[in-house]
C-alpha cells in the first residue's frame, strides 16, 4: 500500500474516534460528558474577592491565600454548586466560579462565601424617654472581657464541631460548643443579660442583618439561664440549618475580604443562545460548504469532507480536555474555522494557477499544496503568537476568562486545521487525482461561469 | 490589470480620510465603555408587567440612586449604576418592586474600580505585546527579503490603522446607538486583528515568492502583479466570511448583533488594509521615495513568465 493510503486510514480512525467521542454528545468518554459551558452561557457566578494581605508576615501571603481558598472551597460546598471553580489570580485576588444550583443563590449565601465572621451575637439596647416608652431600639455587638480585653461574641469561637438536631418535640437545633475563650464570654454575657433577648446576626459590622428563622422573623431568642460551654439556635429551617453549621465547621477566614467585583448570569438569558447558535453554526458551515463545491468543485467537496473532519475533531478535543465554551470561545472558534477554510481556499486557488503551466493535475496539486504551505504556516504561527499572548494576559485579570477562552479555543482550532485543512485535503485530493476523475481537468478548476467543456 | 500600486494615492487618500474620521471621533466622543472598563454594577431585571425603561430611569433618583436605565436585546431591563453593595442592590429592588410591581433578577455584575483598571490595562497590553511578536515573527519570516523589516513594520501599520478605524467606529456608534465597549467586543476587536493579519500575510508571502522569481524586476511591478494574483483568494473568503456572518446575525439574533458589526466592519477594512495599503506602503519605503508617496507612477505590466 502506498504512503498515502496508510495516511488515509490514520486520518479514518482520528475521525472514526472523533465521532465516538462525540456521539452522543452526553456520551462519558474517559470521564467527560457533554461540552462544558461557560457562567455566561449556562448561568452561574463570578466573585472576585481582594485579600487583604497587609498584616500577613512576607514570604507567607502564598499560604494564607491556599487557607482562604480552602476556607472558601468548604463554605460553597454546602451550596449544592456542582463544579466549583476557586483559584488565585494575581498577587492578592481570588476568583471564584459557580455554575448556578438549582433554585439559584440567595444573596445571603452569597455574602456568606467571603465573610470573616459568619455569626454575631448582639443584644437589644433601647432608649427610653421621660414616660418610659421606647423611642429607639438598636442592636450592638455583644461585648464581654477576656484576659482584660473587651471582645464581641462571635461564631468565630466555636469549636468546629456544630451539628443539626432534632428535639424530642421536632424542632430543629443548630448546637455548637465554645472554645475556651468564647465559654467566657458567653458566661459573662448570659449572666448579664439574663432575662433580655441575644440576637443572632448574620455577618459583622455594618453589613451584618438578622439571621432569619423559617417563620421569616429575626432569630432573637431570650436568655434563660447562664451558660458557658455550649448553646443552640432554634428556628432554623432544616436545610439552612444543616448548610449553615457545615460552613461554621469549614473554620473561618485568616484575613478580611472584600468584594470587588461580580457576575451573576441567570440559566435562561444562555439557554436559548446555545440553541440559537447550534443551529447557525450548522446553517453557516452548510453555505460555506455549498459555496466551496459550486465554486471549486471536486477540490471543494474535498475542502468540505475536511471541514466536517476538522469541526469533529476540535470539538472532540474541546470535549476531552474539557475547553469550556464561552461566547468569545465560541467567536475564537468560528474564526479557527474561518482560518480552515482560508487555507482550502489558498490551495485551490493556487492550484488553478498552476494548471496554467504545469502539464498534468498531479504536478499542478503538488506544486499548489507546496507554494501556498507558507503563507498558511506564516499566519497560523502569528495568530498563536497572539493566542499566547491573550492566554497569558487574560490569566492575569479578574475577568480575562473571556479573552483567555478566546485565546483557546483559536488555539486549538488553528493547531487542529494545521493538520486537518492541509493534510486531509492533501491526501484525498491525491486519492482522487489517481481516479477517472482526473480525465476531467475542468472538474478540477474554480467555477468561471463557462460551460464545461 | 488593475493598477494598485499605481493608484496608490487615492487608497492612501481613502485610509488617511478614514484614520482621521476614526481620531477625531475618539478624541471628541472617546468611547463608550462598558462597566468591564469603566467600573459600576449592572442588573438586569424582568418585570411581571410591561415596563418602560425611560420610567424606570425617571424614578432612580428618587430612590437614592443615579444611573441609566435601557432595554436588552430580549426587552428586560437592564440599569446601571455606580457600584452597588448587596445591601444597596436589595434595597433597590424593594423601591423596584413598590413602584413597578413583581420582579424576576435575571443578572448582576459589579465591577470594582480596581478590577475595571486593570482589566483596561491588559487590553492594552495584550495588543501591544501581541503587534510585536507579530512584527518580530514577520521579520523573521522575511529574514531573507532584502528589508525584513519593512514587512513587520508595514503589516503592523496596516493592523493599527484597521484598529483605529473599528474602535472610531465604535466610538460613533456610541454616540448615536449607545453601543459600549465590553471584554466581548475586545474578542472581537482580537479576531479583526487575527484575520487582517492572516490577509497581510497571505500578500506579503506572494510578493516574498515573486520577488525571487523574478530578481531584478521593479518592486513596484512585482507588488502589483502579486496583488492581481490573491485577489480571488481574498473575495472568496471573504464571501465565505460573509456567509457565516450573516447566518449569525439571522439566526442568532440581537445578543450577537454587535460582535457581527464589529467583524464584519473589521474583516473587510482588514482585506482593504492588506491589499490596498499595506502592499503600497512597502514599495514606497522600499524606495524611499516618500516624495512620491502620492504620486502616481509607471502603468503596471504583466509579468511575463517564461513557461517551464
Amino acid at each position: 500500500m502506498s504512503r498515502n493510503s496508510w495516511v488515509f486510514i490514520v486520518i479514518l480512525v482520528i475521525l472514526a474516534f472523533s465521532l465516538w467521542v462525540l456521539i452522543p454528545i452526553d456520551s462519558d468518554r474517559f470521564g467527560r460528558t457533554g461540552i462544558q459551558y461557560g457562567l455566561d452561557l449556562e448561568g452561574g457566578i463570578r466573585l472576585v474577592y481582594q485579600v487583604d494581605l497587609s498584616t500577613v508576615e512576607k514570604g507567607n501571603e502564598k499560604a494564607v491565600i491556599n487557607d482562604v481558598i480552602a476556607v472558601i472551597a468548604n463554605r460553597v460546598n454546602p451550596l449544592g454548586v456542582t463544579e466549583p471553580n476557586i483559584e488565585q489570580r494575581g498577587a492578592n485576588q481570588i476568583v471564584v466560579e459557580l455554575p448556578m444550583p438549582e433554585g439559584g443563590i440567595t444573596d445571603t449565601q452569597k455574602e456568606r462565601i467571603g465573610r470573616i465572621t459568619l455569626l454575631e451575637f448582639r443584644e437589644l439596647v433601647q432608649t427610653l424617654d421621660e414616660e418610659g416608652n421606647v423611642v429607639e431600639e438598636k442592636w450592638i455587638p455583644a461585648t464581654g472581657t477576656y484576659n482584660g480585653e473587651t471582645k464581641t461574641l462571635t461564631s468565630s469561637y466555636f469549636k468546629s464541631n456544630t451539628e443539626v438536631r432534632m428535639t424530642n418535640l421536632g424542632a430543629i437545633q443548630l448546637y455548637f460548643e465554645w472554645n475556651e475563650e468564647g465559654a467566657v464570654l458567653f458566661k459573662e454575657i448570659t449572666t448579664r443579660l439574663l432575662g433580655q433577648p441575644l440576637g443572632i446576626f448574620d455577618g459583622s459590622g455594618e453589613d451584618a442583618e438578622p439571621l432569619y428563622g423559617e417563620n421569616g422573623r429575626p432569630i432573637a431568642p431570650t436568655v434563660e439561664e447562664v451558660l458557658s460551654t455550649d448553646g443552640v439556635v432554634t428556628g432554623l429551617t432544616r436545610t439552612d440549618a444543616t448548610e449553615l453549621s457545615k460552613q461554621l465547621n469549614a473554620g473561618r477566614l485568616p484575613v478580611p475580604l472584600t468584594l470587588i467585583g461580580e457576575k451573576n448570569v441567570d440559566p435562561s438569558l444562555g439557554a436559548d443562545f446555545i440553541k440559537l447558535s447550534v443551529r447557525a453554526g450548522i446553517i453557516g458551515i452548510a453555505a460555506v460548504m455549498i459555496f466551496l463545491m459550486a465554486y471549486y468543485r471536486v477540490p471543494g467537496v474535498v475542502a468540505s469532507l475536511s471541514l466536517a473532519f476538522y469541526g469533529s475533531l476540535t470539538l472532540a478535543i474541546f470535549k476531552l480536555i474539557p475547553v469550556t465554551m464561552t461566547l468569545p470561545g465560541i467567536g475564537g472558534f468560528v474564526l479557527s474555522m474561518g482560518m480552515a477554510i482560508d487555507a482550502n481556499v489558498l490551495i485551490f486557488e493556487r492550484m488553478k494557477e498552476e494548471l496554467l503551466v504545469k502539464t498534468t493535475l498531479s504536478s499542478a496539486m503538488e506544486s499548489g499544496f507546496s507554494r501556498a504551505w507558507t503563507a498558511i504556516w506564516d499566519s497560523n504561527v502569528t495568530t498563536i503568537i497572539a493566542c499566547v499572548v491573550l492566554y497569558w494576559v487574560g490569566d492575569t485579570v479578574a475577568f480575562g476568562g473571556a479573552v483567555k477562552g478566546f485565546a483557546l479555543t483559536l488555539g486549538i482550532g488553528v493547531l487542529v486545521s494545521m493538520f486537518t485543512a492541509v493534510l486531509a485535503s492533501h491526501t484525498m485530493l491525491r486519492m482522487v487525482v489517481h481516479t477517472g476523475l482526473s480525465k476531467q481537468i475542468t472538474l478540477f478548476k474554480p467555477y468561471t461561469g463557462r460551460k464545461l467543456a | 490589470m488593475i493598477n494598485i500600486v499605481g493608484n496608490r494615492l487615492w487608497f492612501f487618500l481613502i485610509a488617511g480620510i478614514l484614520l482621521v474620521i476614526g481620531i477625531v471621533s475618539l478624541s471628541v466622543f472617546g468611547l463608550k465603555t462598558g462597566i468591564d472598563f469603566a467600573s459600576g454594577s449592572l442588573l438586569t431585571v424582568k418585570f411581571d408587567q410591561a415596563v418602560n425603561p425611560v420610567d424606570v430611569e425617571k424614578e432612580l433618583p428618587g430612590f437614592g440612586f443615579n444611573g441609566s436605565v435601557e432595554n436588552d436585546a430580549h426587552g428586560n431591563i437592564v440599569i446601571r449604576t455606580v457600584e452597588l453593595t448587596t445591601q444597596e442592590k436589595a434595597t433597590l429592588k424593594e423601591d423596584l418592586v413598590t413602584k413597578f410591581g413583581t420582579l424576576t433578577e435575571l443578572g448582576f455584575e459589579s465591577v470594582d474600580p480596581i478590577v475595571a483598571k486593570q482589566t483596561a490595562s491588559a487590553a492594552v497590553i495584550a495588543t501591544s505585546v501581541a503587534s510585536i511578536g507579530i512584527l518580530l515573527y514577520i521579520a523573521f519570516a522575511f529574514r531573507k527579503m532584502p528589508k525584513p523589516f519593512h514587512f513587520g513594520v508595514c503589516a503592523v501599520a496596516g493592523l493599527l490603522l484597521n484598529v483605529v478605524v473599528v474602535l472610531g467606529v465604535f466610538s460613533i456608534l456610541g454616540k448615536v446607538a449607545n453601543w459600549e465597549i465590553d471584554l466581548v467586543l475586545v474578542t472581537g476587536i482580537l479576531t479583526v486583528i487575527g484575520y487582517a493579519v492572516n490577509d497581510t500575510i497571505v500578500v506579503f508571502d506572494r510578493i516574498r515568492e515573486n520577488q525571487k522569481k523574478y530578481p531584478g524586476t521593479d518592486f513596484g511591478m512585482v507588488v502589483n502583479n502579486s496583488l492581481m494574483e490573491v485577489i480571488t483568494r481574498e473575495v472568496a473568503t471573504g464571501l465565505g466570511v460573509l456567509f457565516v456572518l450573516i447566518t449569525l446575525l439571522l439566526f442568532v439574533g440581537p445578543t450577537i448583533k454587535n460582535l457581527v458589526v464589529v467583524l464584519m466592519v473589521g474583516i473587510y477594512f482588514g482585506t482593504f488594509t492588506s491589499v490596498f495599503v499595506a502592499a503600497p506602503l512597502l514599495v514606497v519605503w522600499e524606495k524611499r521615495d516618500w516624495g512620491s508617496l502620492f504620486s502616481r507612477n509607471q502603468k503596471p505590466e504583466k509579468i511575463v513568465e517564461a513557461r517551464s
